[in-house]
């Protein structure tokens, strides 16, 4: 017997299992960043004084990433869309572009971390900085895993397009999946450590 | 919703399958005993792992017994071995005590019990009840194995590294555990690789369960056990993160400086702790207890599962309330994640969310209660066979009770706070899990060890191994009630002989040490047993118990792909003693004459 | 399929235009001189209207099936999954800070007369 529904959908749950699979992931994934953010509101609450945001860092480059991180979700869905119409250049297109920006956030990141360090602030400087380390650096390494998945995909990962069209469109809207939430979680991280 | 007479067709036909998974055969050793994608070998692999760490846990509170019955004593045969820092001639160190405390809860609950319950019965038995050719996802099945595996051995090798294993009890309490010695960085760090590993495996729990059941087979005929091990996979699903973000904010508390625990002001033994200060040791414990509560449900729920199934094959009839289990077992999971401060009730919470907490949790008793009941009730006009796992299942009923009924004093906020803290605390917790969970489990391992091996465990062998356990823990575990009422306090090296509110119940230790040590040399039937069976064991064809899950319509053992043809689920779970059936159970898979009503979802 | 696929272009550029005008509003609503707890109300309102969109068309949440039909009470799996899961996000992010409102004298600091002072706040 072989395991059904990795291509087709089961006709009672309107599923496949990959797609079941990864939204249960992402729910873990709320859990484990609901903890931070809950570490966040309570260490905030208890400090007897919080820095702004704004000028610990740097807002524009913040921004400027923010733009960059959705803009990669953008070219995921079209990365997506692109297989959906049968199209595989399209797809390697967007799906380069993708992690293209992926790679540019980091990038970014890099600078602001080098930045703060260089003017004496790391993570055992005060708590704010603690848990703004602590977040977006967690929240890089994810940036990091999804590059590694979506570079697979783009790469060796594809042959499967040549013999199962089906289940890599799947595998690629998982994929796709996993980066809307990573692109979920900063949007409101950057507000909520930036801002204010 | 395809009817069921057609279901046949579509289940082979129209499914256009991925071939990625479709085994192949004369793999070599590696891939067939080791890197295995088969549920089956997997299971086996945990559950092998599982029993492994539960003996070892078992092994060093056999120790602490000794150090509690008799403190100062030199610990006889071993003491010599332990080493200078741990028990110079043979004495314990406070040191040493710790670490045993510490490592003891810790081996048991997450690589003892939960990998031998979820990872083991649940990776085996889980596909072959829903009459699948395996997991949703063997690839990341056998991941999850060999992700828990690294982080069993990290702990293990943390009672190697200098300053010991992690001691600052499995609840790892900052302050405490971030001035603790390296152990305890390492106890972090396992803890990591056992998350992850249980995270990737509940993924594949709900996917499989929800996906792979067979034709006919709708959520409201599937055994007890996987909706069990279906709730199990959510709690897990969902409250261990917060526990793996805990751990890596303390790992940076303890590694980078940070202070996310640790408060302003603090001083250490050498002076003011060095670091900004400005955290909150009780965040650490709301993490922590967010994910450890529903940790309790994850050890009880298979093991109900377990018995349920247990129960209705050896009484011959359907357990009673299917579909009031089914809502309090949902219930129960989702109230587990609302009531975990009742382990912080001391912390000096205001009596607004020590009530909330309070009435979140005599709540919660209720599911608890109509499970154990509907189990027993079960039992009424049964014919009971008296069957090595039944024996188990038996005497679960009544020790689950005991747990049960013992935690309510200690989930109402006033009487908790005599008894916070204190043996009473200890006696409790481990009812549930030890005469509890462990002894269901243990049915568990004989009712299916012919289905894995094709051979029986010997009854005789294993009705020696159940009486004198289910003796022996008794008198390891009633006699802390006595000492926990009395105040005697948990966690203290010496047994608590410093203490004058202790002299009374002092002598207890000695009783509760000989239970210990007894129920130890039981275990040596069920080793024997178990390894002996495996070779020697009297053979049995498919379905020895004369049961009615799809597991047993599979040959013992299953070969890889488990079923020839894709099963037909045509009734529901527990079909024993049918009026007008021509025998006494009517297997889920065995088509009749009558059509069958097409499953609902 | 193919006509299927190019409406839902045409709407991923709509978001995306979207997602854009609300990241600069974000920004630029961070410069309103209004007291915390007002900001961070309004700083949710907007991430939570971008990640909605994010969640509804670029994840397709909108789209996934409910094997029973919403007027018997389905709302699908993954659906079903997401709300239990969003609230024990809200019960993780709230009863701590709960339970460190409602409290029996403060425990945050130490007094110890070698540590820094720090001044307790006092509305908490």
């Amino acid at each position: 017997m072989d395991i059904p529904y990795i291509v087709d959908e089961r006709p009672d749950t309107g599923l496949t299992n990959v797609k079941l699979g990864i939204w249960l992931f992402l729910a873990s994934e709320v859990m484990l960043f609901g903890a931070l953010f809950s570490s966040y509101v309570l260490l905030r609450l208890i400090a007897p004084d919080w820095p702004v945001g704004a000028e610990v860092l740097n807002v524009p480059m913040g921004t400027f990433n923010t733009a960059v991180l959705i803009g990669s979700s953008v070219t995921m869905v079209f990365a997506y869309a692109s297989l959906q119409m049968d199209n595989l250049a399209g797809f390697k297109k967007f799906m380069g572009i993708t992690i293209g920006l992926s790679l540019l956030f980091m990038v970014v990141k890099g600078f602001e971390y080098n930045h703060e360090f260089e003017i004496g602030n790391f993570p055992w400087t005060n708590t704010y900085l603690a848990i703004y380390f602590t977040m977006t650096g967690l929240h890089a390494l994810h940036i990091i895993g999804g590059v590694v998945v979506n570079a697979y995909f783009l790469g060796p990962g594809s042959k499967l397009w040549e013999t199962n069209k089906t289940q890599f469109t799947n595998r690629i809207e998982a994929a796709g999946l996993y980066w809307h939430f990573v692109d979920l979680v900063w949007i409101f991280l950057f507000p909520i450590l930036y801002l204010l | 919703m395809a009817d069921v007479t057609t279901t046949e067709e579509t289940a082979e036909e129209t499914i256009d399958h991925g071939h990625e998974e479709h085994g192949h055969h004369d793999e070599g050793f590696w891939r067939t005993y080791v890197f295995s994608l088969d549920h089956k070998v997997i299971g086996i692999q945990y559950a092998i792992t599982g029993l492994l760490f539960l003996l070892f846990g078992f092994t060093l509170m056999m120790l602490m017994r000794w150090q509690i019955a008799y403190p100062g004593e030199p610990i006889p045969l071993i003491g010599q071995w332990l080493g200078d820092e741990r028990a110079p001639g043979g004495i314990m160190l406070p040191e040493f005590y710790n670490q045993l405390g510490a490592m003891h809860g810790t081996i048991m609950v997450f690589l003892g019990v939960v990998p031998l319950a979820v990872g083991g019965f649940g990776n085996f038995v889980l596909p072959l009840q829903i009459g699948a050719p395996d997991m949703a996802f063997p690839k990341l099945n056998m991941a999850s194995y060999w992700t828990f595996f690294p982080g069993g051995v990290i702990m293990f090798a943390s009672f190697f590294v200098p300053g010991g294993a992690a001691n600052s009890g499995w609840t790892s309490y900052a302050p405490l555990s971030v001035f603790a010695t390296t152990g305890q960085t390492m106890w972090l760090v396992g803890m990591i690789f056992l998350i992850t590993s249980s995270l990737l495996g509940s993924v594949n729990f709900i996917v499989t369960t929800v996906q792979l059941r067979a034709p006919g087979l709708s959520f409201m005929r599937l055994p007890f056990f996987v909706w069990a091990q279906l709730v199990t996979a959510f709690l897990l699903l969902l409250a261990f993160p917060p526990l793996e973000a805990a751990g890596v904010l303390q790992l940076m508390d303890r590694v980078a400086g940070t202070s996310f625990f640790m408060p302003s002001g603090l001083v250490y033994a050498d002076g003011p702790w060095d670091a900004s200060g400005g955290g909150s040791v009780l965040l650490w414990q709301h993490l922590f207890w967010f994910l450890a509560h529903p940790e309790v449900y994850v050890l009880i729920l298979p093991a109900l599962g377990i018995v349920a199934d247990i129960v209705a094959n050896n009484t011959r009839k359907p357990v009673w309330g299917y579909r009031v289990l089914v809502a309090s077992v949902i219930f129960l999971g989702f109230m587990s994640f609302i009531v975990w401060a009742h382990h912080m009730f001391l912390t000096g919470m205001g009596t607004t969310m020590s009530s909330f907490f309070q009435t979140t949790t005599m709540i919660i008793s209720i599911p608890s209660v109509v499970i154990l009941s509907a189990l027993f009730i079960s039992l009424y006009g049964g014919s009971i066979r008296y069957t090595t796992p039944m024996l188990f299942a038996l005497a679960f009923l009544p020790m689950f009770g005991i747990g049960g009924l013992t935690g309510l004093p200690l989930g109402l906020s006033a009487p908790d706070i005599h008894l916070h803290d204190t043996y009473y605390v200890i006696g409790h917790f481990h009812y549930v899990v030890a005469p509890g969970t462990l002894m269901a489990l243990f049915g568990g391992i004989y009712y299916w060890f012919p289905k894995a091996t094709g051979r029986k465990m010997s009854d005789m062998l294993g009705k020696i191994h159940f009486w004198g356990s289910f003796v022996a823990i008794n008198v390891v575990f009633m006699p802390m009630f006595i000492q926990g009422l009395s105040g005697m306090n948990r966690r203290m090296y010496d047994g608590g002989a410093q203490y004058v509110m202790n002299q009374d119940v002092l002598y207890l230790n000695e009783v509760i040490g000989i239970g210990a040590w007894t129920l130890g040399f039981f275990q040596l039937f069920f080793i024997y047993n178990f390894f002996n069976s495996i070779k020697n064991g009297e053979k049995v064809g498919d379905n020895p118990w004369n049961a009615t899950t799809l597991e047993w319509q599979a040959p013992s053992p299953p070969p890889h792909g488990n079923f020839a043809t894709a099963p037909v689920c045509y009734r529901g779970p527990y079909e024993y003693s049918v009026p007008g059936a021509d025998k006494d159970f009517l297997m889920q898979g065995e088509p009749d004459q009558t059509p069958a009503e097409p499953a609902r979802v | 399929m193919s006509d299927h696929v190019q409406h839902h272009i045409a709407i991923y550029k709509k978001v995306a235009a979207a997602l854009a005008v609300l990241t600069v509003l974000t920004v630029a609503v961070s410069y309103l001189d209004v007291s915390v707890p007002v900001a961070v109300i309004i700083a949710l309102i907007i991430a939570g209207t971008k990640g909605s969109l994010v969640l509804s068309f670029f994840m397709h949440l909108l789209e996934e099936k409910k094997p029973v039909p919403l007027s018997r009470g389905g709302i699908g799996l993954i659906i079903g999954s997401l709300l239990v899961t969003a609230l024990f996000f809200l019960v993780v992010i709230f009863i701590p800070i709960f339970g460190h409102a409602d409290k029996v004298g403060t425990y945050f600091t130490l007094p110890n007369s070698n540590a820094p002072t720090v001044e307790t706040p006092a509305a908490h």
